[in-house]
């Protein structure tokens, strides 16, 4: 009696997916047809793209600012400004949804990866990959490669630099064990010493006893650390920022596993590092409009 | 006043046997077959030791972990360089613990009301430096004092965190040497005192050196204890010594080898020492007993 009635209720949702897929929309924009084509994608509304973030939603990733009226609290997301919500907007226009088709869910991070039906369609909150996490959901190729990025004293020379060559006479530190770490030995191979400090709150500790000329840390904290309303070091300022290194922590949006919008997510993306939009993106809300003001790219030369 | 080779070690003032010589008591006192079942003994028990760790079902993971061969050779030599860094910090810390921490001890045991307030400051400090974790007190100088920028006073993390050790160890051994002090007999001073002696000539001539001679084995725990914790240092200074560097190789190798490394590092200098204290004390005692017999 029992398996009947799980039976019925597949058939059912089989029923109600398939329903969903005949059901006429409105004409696609992209090109390639098939399973991508806006009317064939399974969502979980019907006719809008429906995206989890976490509320309150934090800059640099959402910078809207508070709408009147909407339950996020210090970010919109409908704004489209910051860098997840233009990713996210960037990707829905690839896939062939207009702005007002978009529509954001506030979704706490561990909800983003706990078992059970979502209210989203893919989930986007500076999620880094990693092969357990993975075990749990599927992610979509990155749309961002963590980089490091140097905070130091406003005024002090180490400031000055612009290129990681120029880096080399400092004294450079960062926690223990760290990638932030790998970069001052494999990347910048300063003169002095390297600083190995036992946790990112040491480093900190470090620069505003001026320890150290610099600390690496990775982009996101770096910006946390020198952040106009925080500024753990006083006066601090992020210097730039380093390329991604081949085995860099990536950023992904998240998918209920089976889900075959990730591989369309995936073809957005692609086509958007194609055409530079990713690339042009970034540049806009993680180095140019950043909370801290512009962060430049250090050279290599 | 030859010791017969098989006769039972000497009792001591206090009418006990002496255990501190591990080998020469068991030969002196059991005889060969007494050494053979020792060796039978110490055979088995380490076996059952080694067969029931080795045989556990996940040895070769643990000695992948903590017993790896090849991390062991390609770390040490890096490890052991920053070594000299430990030597350094040790050296001029104990160097200053054992001044100031005799000043402190001397203070404490002042006699006569006038001293009262010299007394307090030297409980209380006593008091409050054993009782605060030395890695509190570390953090708090290394970062705390050169984050202040006032003028004149070092900013060197060094400087402070090396600070901060003298501080909380002379708590420390202020309380050895004290201890030192207390237990000679008050008859001492009172005999310096009726030779004609000032209250500090007894104590400078008299009380100190006896006490000092008394007290150092238990110093000898404080510096060994003491030369493993330079390793906090750099917990504010940063720059790797011996630990450090074993860490930067555990977290960048996810394995645990190096810190057997530093281990070794640390082992090599504090088992010569205890012996050569060992050594010490006994030849201070064979000269006092040769001196008793005349």
């Amino acid at each position: 009696m029992r398996r009947m009635t799980v039976m019925a209720f597949v058939l059912a949702l089989v029923g109600a997916a398939c329903g969903k897929a005949a059901s006429p929309g409105p004409a696609p924009t992209t090109a390639g047809a098939d399973a991508c084509a806006k009317q064939n994608l399974q969502l979980v509304n019907d006719g809008k793209l429906t995206i989890g973030t976490s509320n309150p939603a934090y800059p640099p990733y959402f910078v809207g600012g508070h709408t009147a009226g909407s339950p996020w609290k210090s970010n919109d997301p409908h704004t489209g400004k910051g860098f997840e919500s233009a990713v996210a907007y960037a990707v829905a226009n690839q896939l062939g949804f207009s702005k007002s088709e978009v529509a954001w869910v506030p979704s706490p991070f561990n909800q983003s990866y706990a078992p059970g039906p979502k209210n989203w369609d893919f989930n986007i909150q500076q999620i880094s990959y990693s092969p357990q996490r993975a075990q749990a959901v599927d992610f979509s190729d990155s749309y961002y490669d963590q980089s490091e990025a140097l905070v130091a004293v406003k005024g002090t020379p180490i400031t000055k630099a612009r290129t990681i060559s120029d880096l080399k006479p400092y004294k450079l530190a960062a926690p223990i064990g760290t990638t932030s770490y790998d970069v001052i030995t494999n990347v910048i191979k300063p003169t002095q010493e390297p600083r190995s400090y036992q946790s990112l709150a040491d480093a900190v500790a470090a620069l505003n006893a001026r320890q150290v000329d610099g600390i690496i840390v990775d982009f996101p904290t770096a910006l946390y650390i020198a952040d106009p309303y925080v500024q753990q070091v006083k006066n601090s300022v992020v210097v730039g920022q380093f390329p991604p290194q081949a085995n860099s922590e990536y950023f992904g949006m998240t998918f209920v596993k089976g889900n075959p919008l990730r591989d369309c997510v995936n073809k957005a993306l692609a086509a958007m590092r194609a055409d530079g939009t990713l690339q042009a993106i970034t540049k806009e809300w993680l180095s140019k409009k950043t909370n801290v003001g512009e962060v430049p790219v250090f050279s290599t030369s | 006043m030859a010791t017969p080779p098989d006769a039972p070690a000497p009792p001591d003032e206090f009418g006990g046997s002496r255990r501190s010589h591990l080998f020469r008591d068991l030969f002196r006192q059991e005889g060969t077959k007494g050494v053979a079942v020792a060796v039978v003994s110490t055979i088995v028990v380490f076996g059952v030791i080694v067969y029931v760790v080795t045989h556990s079902p996940n040895w070769p993971a643990v000695k992948h972990l903590f017993f790896n061969g090849k991390e062991f050779v390609s770390t040490f030599p890096e490890i052991a360089s920053k070594f000299v860094r430990n030597i350094e910090y040790f050296l001029i810390c104990e160097v200053v613990i054992l001044a100031f921490a005799l000043f402190l001890a001397v203070l404490r045991s002042l006699p006569g009301p006038v001293f009262f307030p010299l007394r307090l400051m030297a409980v209380v400090y006593t008091d409050v430096f054993r009782g605060i974790p030395t890695i509190l007190v570390i953090y708090l100088l290394g970062f705390g004092v050169p984050a202040l920028a006032l003028k004149g006073v070092p900013s060197s993390a060094t400087f402070w965190a090396l600070v901060a050790l003298i501080l909380s160890y002379s708590a420390y051994v202020a309380e050895v040497y004290r201890a030192g002090i207390e237990s000679i007999h008050p008859s001492q001073a009172a005999a310096a005192r009726s030779l004609g002696l000032t209250r500090w000539k007894a104590m400078r001539f008299v009380v100190i050196p006896q006490a000092v001679r008394r007290v150092v084995p238990p110093l000898l725990n404080d510096f060994v204890a003491l030369q493993k914790d330079t390793a906090l240092v750099a917990f504010v200074v940063a720059v790797p010594e011996a630990f450090l560097q074993a860490q930067i190789f555990q977290q960048g190798d996810f394995n645990f080898t190096p810190l057997l490394c530093a281990a070794l590092l640390f082992l090599m200098i504090t088992i010569p020492l205890t012996r050569l204290v060992d050594y010490l004390l006994a030849r201070q005692r064979r000269r006092r007993q040769a001196g008793s017999a005349l």
